[in-house]
């Protein structure tokens, strides 16, 4: 699945709600375009329906979330909910940021893939996205 | 850190540095090479294995340095600094509902905390009420949700704000969330002149770093100007914007970056007051700063000598300011938040421990300390315990505060506070090339320094160039736990059904007139804040008062953010 030998894995990475810290984001996605995926970044306060549209307009293989505002227990399921109602599911969701350990599980429960937490660093993001990330069959 | 002008020192002390590096360094060396080929601070600034007489070459005390309360002010702003007065401790609270922040702050307060300081959540930060769509699982998660004066009354029950100095984290809505605070102050009887305090109100760095903006640049200096000239009259006490480096050097930028950018930022705020036509001495006194401590211990103290030397050239020389007043550079100092780790993290506790020491060795007037858990959730009773404590350590304690700038005279700090003054002088220099702040921020300069410096450290860490002590290096026994605080699911629902009763129960035709007045302000020159004071007595909630605004001034976007 290594990025060039066939189709390149897309992702988006994404910033929802109010928060504006998007250090992390964007150090993800330049990361992962330096690893060899095609990234786009959505910019800053968008909504999950906003992400879930450009995710289906862009045909991507996965989604990241940066939230450090605390709400992602709300984000998170939405943006799972909205990506099944438009058949979108086989989209892999993962995220990270500041994420408290008992809500990771409940996160997982809920559809989340991975969920990474500060200290993680670029390359264990790569390589995670390298292995749990498909080209989704269109 | 070269001496540029070579040569010219006296050749006893050239003779004694070069025979010691024959005699003494080289066969040190021989024996015992150093443990690395290249030493750097956190920003990646090269440092030299020793500094001495030779690197301050042509260095004159007087001017460099002056003496405490004089200028330049690099020995720290009053003559006899901790001596006369420690420095306030001043530890950021908020969250959940008016009323849970209230008891934190009657809880800090009990515990010796000596001013109050708000946090916000973040529909309130970004000017939204807590019922709007988008603040949807955001309401009192970091911070505390205000909505109308009816939560603000809530939020001081009990706390008398003549006798409280209070800092309110908030920017694009402060003028609002001032309003309100001032409203509150009257219910209490309290004169305006009598209030002391500082609103943060520094939207230019929420277009480099933040991001919580809510209209274009110049609507929103146009706000803050107005704010200025209504303090510099009506609240002549309070701090008017506190112009804040913290998030610059939180985002990622290096040391310098954060010096220069803020200084920036200052001369932007400045320069537009005086284009307003406000005289500089009347409101410069009330300009503060915010900077960030990092884990670089002699950067943070040679950043904070060399921002109080510069400031004083840029308002004495460059704005002609003629009083000392004018000249000062009065700051408050956070520790950094993005240097804690989620792994051991009761080592935070000594990460803190060091760059508050910093932040006071460079001659800080308030100080934050962040709580060990902070990189995790918002800090318990226990862990903002702990922070307060570390600071009464350092006070009391370390004898540290017993005179003035220790450090002063060392070869290294005042090398090094030379360099960080001469990077910050080159940075401005570029700004002032581009027209300014606000161009440069329009260009997306200082946001691509930022994002690249944010980047290379990044990549430093991951390749184990820089050490983060339980992430990178010496990670086993990571079986540290903090405990955390929780925001109950409740304050949501509850914080939506309280400010739907104000809306049903104020005076609904005081209400639209207020609203009406603000907006025909907003499309004239007249100073907004009476306006606004008057919106927010009739329980008009931020949400709407910033939406009138948002009607005459437009919503900024940012531009397209490259990789």
């Amino acid at each position: 699945m290594s990025p060039g030998t066939e189709k390149k894995v897309r992702l988006l990475v994404g910033k929802v709600g109010l928060d504006g810290h998007d250090r992390g984001a964007k150090i993800i996605a330049r990361a992962l375009r330096d690893a060899g995926f095609e990234v786009i970044y959505t910019g800053l306060h968008q909504t999950p329906e906003m992400v879930v549209a450009t995710a289906l307009q862009e045909d991507v293989d996965g989604i990241g979330l940066s939230l450090l505002s605390g709400a992602h227990n709300t984000i998170f399921p939405k943006i799972l909910r909205l990506l099944a109602e438009k058949e979108g599911s086989d989209i892999v969701v993962f995220g990270g940021g500041i994420i408290p350990e008992e809500d990771i599980s409940t996160l997982k429960g809920a559809g989340v893939r991975q969920v990474f937490t500060p200290g993680a660093s670029t390359q264990e993001v790569v390589d995670w996205v390298r292995a749990n990330v498909p080209p989704r069959r269109r | 850190m070269k001496p540029k002008n070579g040569g010219r020192t006296s050749t006893v002390t050239s003779r004694g540095r070069r025979e010691w590096e024959e005699t003494t360094l080289r066969p040190g060396l021989g024996k015992k090479p150093e443990r690395k080929k290249e030493f750097t601070t956190v920003s990646s600034l090269p440092i030299e294995r020793l500094y001495s007489a030779e690197d301050l070459k042509g260095w004159d005390p007087g001017a460099r340095l002056g003496f405490p309360g004089e200028p330049p002010f690099t020995r720290g702003i009053h003559p006899t600094m901790y001596r006369g007065r420690l420095w306030t401790m001043r530890q950021f609270a908020g969250f959940g509902s008016a009323e849970d922040t209230n008891r934190r702050f009657h809880y800090l307060l009990e515990h010796g905390q000596t001013g109050l300081s708000v946090a916000f959540d973040l529909p309130t930060l970004m000017g939204r009420d807590s019922d709007d769509p988008q603040a949807e699982g955001e309401v009192g998660r970091e911070g505390v949700a205000i909505d109308t004066l009816a939560d603000m009354e809530v939020l001081f029950k009990g706390i008398p704000l003549d006798r409280v100095s209070t800092s309110m984290t908030i920017n694009a809505p402060a003028a609002v969330i001032l309003a309100m605070y001032l409203a509150v102050a009257e219910k209490q009887g309290a004169a305006l002149e009598q209030l002391e305090g500082t609103v943060q109100n520094d939207i230019l760095k929420e277009y480099i770093a933040q991001k919580e903006w809510i209209y274009p640049p110049a609507p929103s200096l146009r706000i803050i100007t107005d704010m200025v000239a209504f303090c510099a009259s009506r609240v002549p006490k309070w701090n008017t914007i506190s112009i804040s480096g913290y998030h610059i050097r939180e985002a990622g930028s290096t040391a310098a970056q954060e010096l220069a950018f803020t200084l920036a930022d200052g001369i932007g705020y400045v320069q537009s007051c005086v284009d307003a036509g406000l005289d500089v001495d009347e409101f410069a006194p009330r300009l503060s700063f915010f900077f960030n401590s990092h884990n670089d211990f002699f950067e943070e103290v040679a950043k904070l000598r060399a921002a109080r030397r510069v400031w004083c050239a840029v308002m004495r020389d460059r704005f002609h300011a003629k009083s000392p007043r004018s000249w000062v550079l009065r700051t408050h100092v956070q520790t950094a938040g993005c240097s804690l780790t989620a792994q051991q993290p009761i080592n935070n506790v000594v990460r803190v421990t060091l760059q508050a020491l910093a932040a006071v060795l460079g001659g800080t007037q308030s100080l934050h300390t962040n709580a060990l858990d902070e990189t995790l959730a918002l800090p318990t009773e226990d862990s903002a315990r702990i922070a307060l404590r570390t600071q009464q350590i350092i006070a009391e304690e370390s004898g540290v505060a017993n005179t003035v700038d220790p450090l002063a005279g060392s070869y290294f700090v005042e090398a090094l506070t030379d360099r960080m003054e001469q990077e910050a002088w080159d940075i401005i220099r570029r700004i002032d090339e581009m027209g300014g702040i606000v161009p440069a921020i329009e260009q997306g300069y200082p946001q691509r320094e930022i994002a690249e410096a944010a980047y290379l450290y990044q990549r430093q860490i991951d390749s184990g160039e820089k050490c983060v002590v339980g992430v990178n290096r010496y990670t086993e026994g990571d079986n540290q736990k903090a405990a955390t605080l929780k925001i109950g699911a409740d304050v949501e629902p509850a914080q939506v059904a309280r400010l739907k009763d104000v809306r049903g129960s104020r005076d609904q035709e005081r209400h639209s007139k207020a609203l009406k007045r603000l907006e025909q302000a907003a499309r004239t020159r007249e100073n907004l804040m009476p306006a606004i004071l008057d919106a927010v007595r009739a329980y008009a909630s931020v949400g709407e008062i910033c939406g009138v605004l948002k009607t005459v001034f437009g919503a900024y976007r940012e531009g397209r953010v490259s990789l």
